[in-house]
């Protein structure tokens, strides 16, 4: 009896389940967007912008680096939007971070790495704060962090003027050289891969011989890194799919024992964390913190993440989409000094391309739920 | 199997100065279904949320297993085996079938910090699981969205089940259903008692109690006005007691004094 009532399931199963191609498995994906978008501009400046100079070694460095600065918060605010809620202070959390290294570094003398430290565990609790103020009080995550983007951005200038009577600090770069972590952010990788190349003539050489691009720089690890490390999460692990619950709905994501409180919490500590990254990255590389660093970041980052297949209301996206989403900011953001087109146009695009993007993923979405 | 799994005597509960549930008394046996009837209003989600662990019974004592227990919060409700599916069946509707069958519980496979979310595993139980109630999922990764409102209340409660329910609590199940619809769910209901669980059925619509419940307790404003054995009740009487029969006698009256009136 029980032979044949599973013959029979297995027959109906074997009828039920229609081929799907993988074509269409990739349709159904989030991040098809992006990847598609990141195609059509790469072709687009391959036409327009192939012979000067925009692919070189030197050209592509330049644009990715910009994208895996934009990336690097990207990736988090894509689990933060899939969790449900937004975080508009990871711009003021730049400016803030780039501070609490320069002003202890330069200002009271600490070692460059305890001051980086310093940044993180201000992140840490900055990320907190938000949190528990979205979580205990219910109020949208909007309002509570658009407070906070104020209070960060007042509080780095103000406590900097008052400091250092002055709204820049400059003077890192000669800390950086002996510090036993500040490598982590500022070290150029495959040096000698690079080198090599420029010794075959394959990449642009300086005068004395050097290559002009460097190596890969440490925030496209970074970036590359995060991106991996999130769609790991996201996909793998019990924590991503209580993100997806959390954010897709949060009373019955509790009533099935979702700790909904502490996924969010930690994804708030995740964007200032990534937002700190971003101002390690920024302040190792320029020398200086400026209280204005980060600003309108976290637009920047909503709209790749958006771009990059994220629902608004949670529930839906990917962290390779908003990585994605970041390469298609940076590649435009740095192609269009290549092409003829007055720079001016750029936020034009970029609003264009979001309207575009957040379009076409709701159409994908309509079909992964409505079963088209 | 005269045993009760769970007990709840002379349950009380007082929101202020309102009485939402007075001296409340039901038992629920293995492998039984016990229907829970009542109009709006008449104080079935506050018994619900009492037995599910949400509200304190303000007097009486709940004994599951012949054991005097306080549920202090829904995971100690939980915990005892007793599982309740709201009517909004805690389901995420953009998630796989996969990850909301096993939200909150997912099955790991590896070690220490690299435990990762055991996909392949998971799968092959919620498509096992969802077959074995004659659901074909026809790709455990597609959208809840994308299910039927019978399949997903079924796979509310086969979750339920699984996760080792002994007491399953049932909110209005068929309310949103069509007829067939409703009669898959039903079907399972059963089959799933018959296996051994208590069920308890809260639901208003009498079409669908009686055929499947084996005792009928009846709500009318906060009070229990007793429970019956399927073999002491007829349907048009489950039918007048669970509407107010006097109400709706008066309501005939009412509506031949209109007509008359018209008429003239």
């Amino acid at each position: 009896m029980s032979v044949k009532s599973k013959s029979i399931q297995n027959k109906n199963k074997d009828e039920r389940v229609r081929k799907v191609s993988n074509l269409k498995v990739l349709l159904n994906r989030p991040e098809l967007g992006a990847l598609g978008g990141s195609i059509l501009v790469f072709i687009f400046f391959g036409i327009v912008a192939g012979d000067t100079g925009m692919f070189s070694a030197y050209g592509t460095i330049n644009f990715l680096e910009v994208s895996a600065n934009l990336g690097i918060i990207a990736v988090a605010a894509a689990l933060l939007m899939i969790g449900g809620e937004f975080d508009l202070s990871v711009g003021s959390m730049i400016g803030f971070a780039g501070i609490c290294i320069a002003i202890p570094a330069i200002y009271w003398g600490w070692p460059l790495w305890s001051s980086i430290l310093f940044a993180f565990s201000m992140a840490v609790l900055v990320g907190y704060a938000n949190g528990i103020l979205v979580v205990r009080t219910g109020l949208p995550s909007f309002i509570v962090t658009l407070a906070m983007l104020f209070i960060l951005r007042g509080a780095t200038l103000a406590l900097t003027r008052l400091i250092t009577g002055r709204t820049q600090v400059p003077g890192l770069r000669v800390l950086i050289e002996n510090d036993p972590i500040a490598w982590i952010f500022s070290a150029d990788a495959f040096k000698g891969l690079f080198s090599w190349l420029g010794s075959l003539g394959l990449i642009a050489l300086r005068q004395d011989g050097s290559p002009l691009a460097t190596g890969i720089p440490a925030s496209v690890l970074w970036w590359i890194g995060m991106t991996i490390f999130a769609t790991w999460l996201l996909m793998k692990t019990r924590y991503g799919n209580w993100i997806f619950a959390s954010g897709g709905d949060k009373l019955g994501a509790r009533n099935v024992g979702v700790p909904v409180g502490r996924v969010k919490i930690s994804l708030f500590i995740g964007t200032a964390v990534a937002a700190t990254i971003y101002a390690c990255v920024q302040v190792l590389d320029a020398g200086s913190a400026d209280t204005m660093r980060g600003f309108l970041k976290e637009l920047e980052a909503i709209v790749a993440a958006v771009v990059g297949g994220c629902l608004l209301t949670g529930g839906y996206g990917s962290a390779i989409g908003a990585a994605f989403g970041a390469l298609i900011f940076g590649t435009v953001s740095m192609g269009i000094y290549y092409t003829d087109v007055d720079t001016d146009w750029f936020k034009v695009f970029l609003g264009g391309m979001m309207l575009i993007a957040v379009i076409f993923n709701n159409f994908i979405r309509r079909r992964v739920t409505e079963n088209k | 199997m005269s045993e009760n799994l769970i007990e709840f005597n002379n349950i009380s509960k007082f929101f202020g100065s309102v009485i939402a549930l007075k001296d409340v008394t039901m038992h629920i046996k293995k492998g039984q279904i016990m229907c829970l009837l009542g109009d709006n209003g008449a104080g079935k989600s506050t018994l619900i949320k009492t037995l599910s662990g949400v509200h304190k019974p303000t007097h009486g004592e709940i004994i599951v297993e012949g054991k005097k227990t306080v549920f202090d919060s829904p995971r100690d409700a939980l915990d005892l085996g007793i599982a309740t599916v709201y009517q909004d069946l805690a389901l995420v509707s953009l998630m796989s079938v996969t990850r909301n069958f096993f939200m909150g519980r997912e099955p790991m496979k590896g070690f220490g910090p690299f435990k990762t979310f055991d996909v392949q595993k998971a799968n092959s139980i919620a498509s096992e699981k969802m077959g074995q109630i004659g659901i074909d999922v026809r790709d455990p990764s597609q959208a809840v969205g994308t299910m039927s409102g019978g399949e997903r209340q079924c796979l509310a409660i086969s979750r339920a089940i699984y996760f080792g329910a002994k007491v399953l609590i049932l909110d209005e199940p068929t309310s949103a259903l069509g007829v067939h619809q409703a009669s898959v769910v039903l079907k399972y209901i059963v089959k799933a008692a018959a296996s051994g669980l208590g069920v308890i059925l809260i639901t208003h619509n009498v079409h669908h109690a009686y055929p499947v419940g084996n005792s009928f307790t009846i709500l009318n404003r906060g009070k229990s006005m007793g429970t019956f054995e399927k073999k002491d009740l007829s349907r048009e009487k489950l039918l007048s007691m669970m509407a107010g029969g006097e109400e709706l006698d008066k309501l005939e009256l009412e509506l031949k004094e209109i007509d008359r009136k018209s008429k003239n």
